[in-house]
């Protein structure tokens, strides 16, 4: 009982034919920013600062689909969004539509600190911004050549898979129905697997004191309509966090936005009295309906989770009794 | 049927929703709305309109036309045209009452937040001026229809001298607006406390978690979030509504198919008498 924990993400829904190298250097990646958690977690950092401080390390790599190496609109623009919430309190703070700040996450903590509101987008967010003084590039600096290759292709796709002017068919906005029309290619919101860059990241972390607090960043869906808002600035959504635990969850936003995924994990163990693991299972089989996604989640007690229906996960965790793990795959 | 009321709220100045929105601090109007469907699920809601003149509509849009919930902004607005939706000049929205409510929102504001400074924790930050109604007129619609299908909508121009970009609980899913096969729920009150709080989720998850009654369920939510906070309207599948709120007032009015009827704005009133529509 008790004790830090602290567990990160970098997207579900990774392509199994990812090359090994790739695998190895996303590990890579998730492994330093799990260490530079812990290392502030030792240093009795406050679990708000350490989802602050990891998040932003994996805003600023490029590996993943945060801050620099975010997905492109369909426009080829970068719009990135983030949220942070402080279970002590339960303030948070989100930004959407970013398309000059290096640190979104820390932009998202601006607006939980130094403003009277708690969600931020678009060309205010960008005042907002610059009143703070925080860090600002050119737009160009997170748009990757890579990026630009992956968008020329889902845009390919997308001519196949599906036209958003053509009223969608059943009862699913995501798409994943269209799938039928290609091969039986593995897919993520009506992406090609290969082609669909799942790499949002967030942070979960319980500190010494008790205290939970999550952070998610992304640069959202590859190919995106501009002014698209998916789930990770979405407070109970893509990020939750109180009292019981912090979650922060990964993959197809418009289903984690119907379940309210983060929120959910949390309110199975606070109104039907499940452990953490436990309410992490439920939420993950029962409230997607046909949505793919994934989560990670810290409790009180210093209990570290997660759960994924996708076909694999980036992620990394720690606890403090000296448990760590990094993986991909089930 | 949700949309058809929420549109008439939202074309009638005297609510704070379509023409009638209240003012960003630089005096334009930022309009959001949401919409969801509790038998699919089915979500919509767009930000930051400025010219679009019935946001609720094109929350269904998103909804039914794209492959994505939530359009804000730039974004949202060439959506807007792209489907053709009715638009007019942004002033059309901005009414004289709200330019003064602007001002005196402005003067009363620069002595009570300097939001530059940090905001001590676990403090209930105000931002709204003395005046109790600057935050309020949101509007909001839940129905329950003859077969046990549920859905809310909910419509805004936010905050009184709300910063340019500000999102409230309004169009998130599960904040201001939600809806499965319990119950269907639509908030009011201040965004922020709505929307750490999960108020509109909190009600069907009580329900479905704990299960509470749906009175239950939005007694304990409002409870829960700071008084002075939130106010809702919520329907369950078997044709149960209620209106509970913590604050001096809401405007409200429902109605069952068994003929019962109820319009008000202070607590347990239950007279039939609207609001002067001559008032200012």
């Amino acid at each position: 009982m008790g004790g830090w924990a602290i567990a990160v993400h970098g997207g579900a829904g990774v392509d199994p034919n990812l090359p090994a190298e790739r695998q190895e250097e996303a590990k890579r990646v998730l492994s330093r920013c799990l260490l530079l958690g812990i290392a502030a977690l030792r240093g009795g950092s406050a679990a708000v600062d350490v989802v602050e401080k990891v998040v932003r390390e994996l805003e600023t790599d490029p590996v993943f689909n945060s801050g620099r190496g975010s997905a492109l609109t369909r426009q080829g623009t970068v719009e990135m969004e983030a949220s942070i919430m402080d279970g002590r309190g339960r303030r948070c703070g989100a930004v959407s539509g970013l398309s000059t700040i290096k640190n979104p996450v820390s932009l998202a903590r601006l607006v939980m600190e130094k403003s009277p509101h708690s969600y931020l987008a678009f060309d205010g967010a960008e005042d907002f911004a610059r009143e703070q003084g925080v860090e600002v590039m050119d737009n160009s600096y997170f748009i990757t050549e890579e990026n630009v290759g992956m968008l020329k292709l889902a845009k390919e796709a997308n001519s196949i898979l599906f036209d958003y002017r053509i009223p969608v068919t059943g009862v699913e906005t995501c798409s994943a129905s269209a799938g039928s029309m290609v091969d039986n290619a593995l897919q993520m919101n009506g992406l090609p697997i290969s082609i669909y860059a799942p790499e949002t990241v967030g942070c979960v972390v319980v500190d010494g004191n008790g205290w939970c607090a999550a952070a998610t960043s992304t640069g959202g869906l590859m190919n995106k309509m501009m002014g698209r808002i998916g789930d990770s600035p979405l407070i109970g959504s893509g990020t939750y966090a109180c009292d019981f635990c912090a979650v922060s969850c990964t993959g197809e936003g418009e289903a984690i936005i119907r379940s309210t995924l983060a929120r959910d994990v949390a309110a199975v163990m606070e109104y039907k009295g499940l452990g953490l693991q436990e309410a992490v299972d439920y939420v993950i089989k029962n409230r997607l309906d046909e949505g793919q996604a994934g989560l990670i989640a810290v409790s009180r007690n210093g209990e570290v989770a997660h759960g994924f229906n996708t076909t694999g996960m980036f992620r990394a965790c720690a606890t403090e009794d000296g448990f760590m793990d990094v993986g991909i795959w089930e | 049927m949700l949309l058809v009321v929420v549109r008439e709220l939202e074309n009638c100045p005297h609510f704070n929703a379509g023409r009638g929105s209240v003012l960003t601090t630089s005096g334009t109007v930022e309009m959001e709305a949401c919409i969801m469907d509790g038998n699919t699920k089915k979500c919509g809601a767009v930000s930051g309109l400025s010219t679009v003149v019935n946001a609720i509509s094109l929350a269904r849009l998103v909804m039914e036309k794209t492959s994505h919930i939530y359009l804000a902004f730039d974004g949202a607005e060439a959506f807007a045209r792209e489907q053709g939706v009715a638009t007019v000049d942004a002033n059309h929205f901005i009414t004289p009452e709200n330019v003064e409510r602007l001002e005196q929102a402005k003067e009363a504001n620069r002595v009570q937040i300097d939001y530059t400074q940090p905001v001590k924790e676990d403090k209930p930050q105000e931002t709204s001026s003395g005046k109790g109604d600057s935050h309020s007129g949101t509007v909001g619609c839940v129905a329950v229809d003859g077969s046990g299908n549920l859905a809310a909508a909910t419509s805004t121009g936010g905050l009184v001298n709300k910063m340019v970009g500000r999102i409230g609980d309004t169009p998130i899913i599960g904040a201001g607006t939600y809806a499965n096969s319990f119950c269907a729920v639509s908030a009011t009150g201040k965004g922020e406390s709505i929307m750490r709080a999960t108020v509109a989720r909190d009600v069907a998850a009580l329900m479905e978690y704990k299960g509470l009654s749906l009175k239950e369920a939005a007694a304990y939510v409002v409870n829960n979030v700071p008084k002075g906070n939130v106010g809702l309207v919520a329907v369950s599948a078997n044709g149960e509504v209620i209106m509970p709120f913590n604050t001096t007032g809401m405007f409200r009015a429902c109605a069952t198919e068994d003929g019962y009827s109820e319009i008000g704005i202070w607590p347990s009133e239950t007279d039939c008498v609207l609001p002067d529509p001559t008032r200012n």
